[in-house]
């Protein structure tokens, strides 16, 4: 599976790509002269502190923020906007409050863009309400869920029109310890099936490492990649793996270079303030 | 996997608009209100007839239903106000759409809705009768306008506020222009066209009220300007009571009418 893995073709480039924000309060470089590539059916995480350009990166790739010099490249072409091929799931959730929770997940569906998957609808509506554990609350409005149950629905929502690539933005963020496993491992029950190319934000080394091919971690900002990790546990993974002496060890390594740059990027929050 | 709780705050699923314990404690108001004047009129601090008893103002009010057709200035008020409103937002409801969504417009329009928004209705009276006249055009235009400008600035601010992440989750999904527009803006914005619909209804009543005090046979503003010709101050006590009733009956409608459109709210 991994030299399946590394041969494949690749669906995203990044070329030293660079993007500055202009706000009132001045300029901040946010991502500097990042370089990295996603092959068909990898998993790659990025790691790195708060505010350091992990969400600006994500949503280039989406398609909602251009990059000022350098190429992103996905399936050979430039990115020219959003779109249904790459799933987004955003760090806000962005549930719609007006919908119940069925016709959120029926939203992606509704739409014309994905009118192939009409006859599948229902069933496919029913599938994802049950995998995330929603069921109950088909009717429900969003302002009667927990923060996590949101999350789930946002999860919910973007499967069930089945992207290709899925960009990930902290989806698990706001679950409680076991309902993050069951959804970790969900998504890799998911991706054995049907092969996805994933790019996920995360804070926690552990979920990037149970999860990954790859791990970018990415230094404060101005983002760079700092490191690269290639991660040697081989596919399906279950939680005992978390328990092995290996796993631990890449865990504790990672944790104190992601820890740097955490206190790095502080200092820096300090200078500025 | 953990059963997850539904954070049900209290309130939020009682339903909101019409409760009885509102309801009685409104009218309980409004019977507190009725004594306080009845008290008044019997401790004789102001001439008798300048102040009539409540009974006094029934049994007219019940002389002008009967005889002399009160009903149908009640009616002609009310249907002034509802074309007044209606028209009004119609216009509104575009344009506060392409100053809401379209930033260059906005910097173009806002300097002028400003200013006629910051003017009276009432001041535009004058001009009007100069250019409609007195009849039925010049009142309606009037209400138009103030209906216009008074909900204009509601829905372009609230279409404003629509949150960008949920355009963005609609087009990561790949939603069409059209699509985002009618899926997302609209229920997003439905929220601020109601709260248009009442805050234009409300200025719509005041400014009726003072085109028909300078100009009409008939309607409500007409009954207390003729109150006042023959010095009937019951008379004019009717027609303000009246004017109070239907706008508040009006209110209760749209948010009641509100309530029910907007379950999915947070709070109210
Ligand atoms: N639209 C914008 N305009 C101006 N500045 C922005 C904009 N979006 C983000 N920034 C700034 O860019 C920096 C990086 O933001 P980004 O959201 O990419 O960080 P992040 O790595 O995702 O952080 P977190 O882990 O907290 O989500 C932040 O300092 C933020 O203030
Ligand atoms: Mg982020």
């Amino acid at each position: 599976m991994e030299t399946q893995r590394q041969e494949a073709r690749e669906r995203v480039i990044f070329k030293n790509v660079s993007k500055t924000y202009h706000g009132d309060h001045g300029s901040v470089k946010v991502v500097e002269d990042v370089s990295f590539k996603l092959a068909e059916g990898e998993f790659v995480s990025l790691i790195g502190p708060s505010g350091c350009g992990k969400t600006t990166m994500l949503q280039m790739l989406a398609g909602f923020v251009t990059q000022d010099t350098g190429q992103i490249t996905l399936d050979g072409g430039p990115i020219k906007g959003p779109g249904s091929d790459r799933g987004v799931i955003f760090q806000e959730y962005g549930v719609f409050p007006w919908l119940t929770v069925e016709k959120n997940i029926d939203f992606g569906l509704s739409l014309r863009c994905n009118k192939h998957l009409e006859s599948q609808r229902k069933e496919l509506v029913a599938h994802y309400l049950k995998l995330m554990h929603l069921n109950g609350f088909e009717n429900a409005y969003p302002k009667h869920l927990s923060g996590g149950m949101r999350q789930r629905l946002a999860l919910a929502r973007a499967y069930a029109v089945n992207p290709n690539i899925l960009l990930m933005d902290e989806p698990f963020g706001a679950l409680d310890a076991q309902t993050r496993l069951a959804l970790q491992l969900q998504l890799m029950e998911v991706l054995t099936e049907e092969r996805k190319t994933v790019l996920l934000i995360t804070h926690s080394v552990e979920e990037a490492i149970f999860l990954s091919n790859r791990i970018l971690i990415i230094s404060a900002r101005p983002s760079k990649i700092l490191r690269v990790v290639d991660v040697p546990f081989p596919y399906p993974r279950t939680p005992e793996l978390t328990a092995t002496p290996e796993f631990q060890r890449l865990r504790l390594e990672l944790e104190e270079v992601s820890m740097q740059q955490y206190a790095k990027q502080q200092e820096l929050a300090a200078e500025t303030q | 996997m953990p059963q997850e709780r539904a954070t049900k705050r209290s309130g939020c699923a009682k339903q909101r608009g019409f409760s009885t314990a509102t309801f009685l404690a409104g009218v309980a108001s409004f019977l507190t209100l009725g004594a306080a004047w009845g008290v008044l009129w019997w401790s004789n601090l102001f001439d008798r007839g300048l102040l009539p008893a409540p009974w006094e103002v029934l049994k007219v009010l019940i002389e002008q239903m009967t005889e002399k057709e009160l009903w149908l200035d009640i009616l002609l008020s009310t249907r002034r106000v509802v074309v007044g409103v209606v028209c009004g937002l119609a216009i509104a409801l575009p344009v506060g759409f392409l100053l809401g969504w379209y930033k260059s417009v906005r910097a173009f329009i806002d300097p002028v809705i400003n200013f006629y928004r910051a003017l009276p209705p009432i001041a535009l009276i004058p001009l009007v009768i100069v250019y409609f006249g007195i009849g039925e055009p010049a009142r309606v235009s009037v209400l138009i306008y103030a209906a216009f400008f008074s909900s204009v600035i509601v829905i372009y601010e609230g279409i404003k506020m629509i949150p960008p992440i949920y355009i963005r989750v609609s087009k990561a999904l790949g939603a069409s222009d059209f699509e985002i527009f009618k899926k997302i803006i609209v229920p997003a914005a439905l929220p601020h066209v109601l709260t248009a619909f009442r805050v234009s209804t409300g200025v719509c009543w005041t400014t009726l009220v003072a085109a028909e005090l300078v100009a009409a046979e008939r309607g409500l503003g007409a009954v207390i300007v003729n109150g006042q010709n023959f010095f009937q101050v019951p008379v004019i006590f009717v027609g303000i009571i009246m004017i109070g009733t239907v706008a508040v009956l009006m209110d209760q409608v749209l948010r009641y009418a509100t309530a029910h459109l907007l379950t999915w709210q947070e709070s109210m």
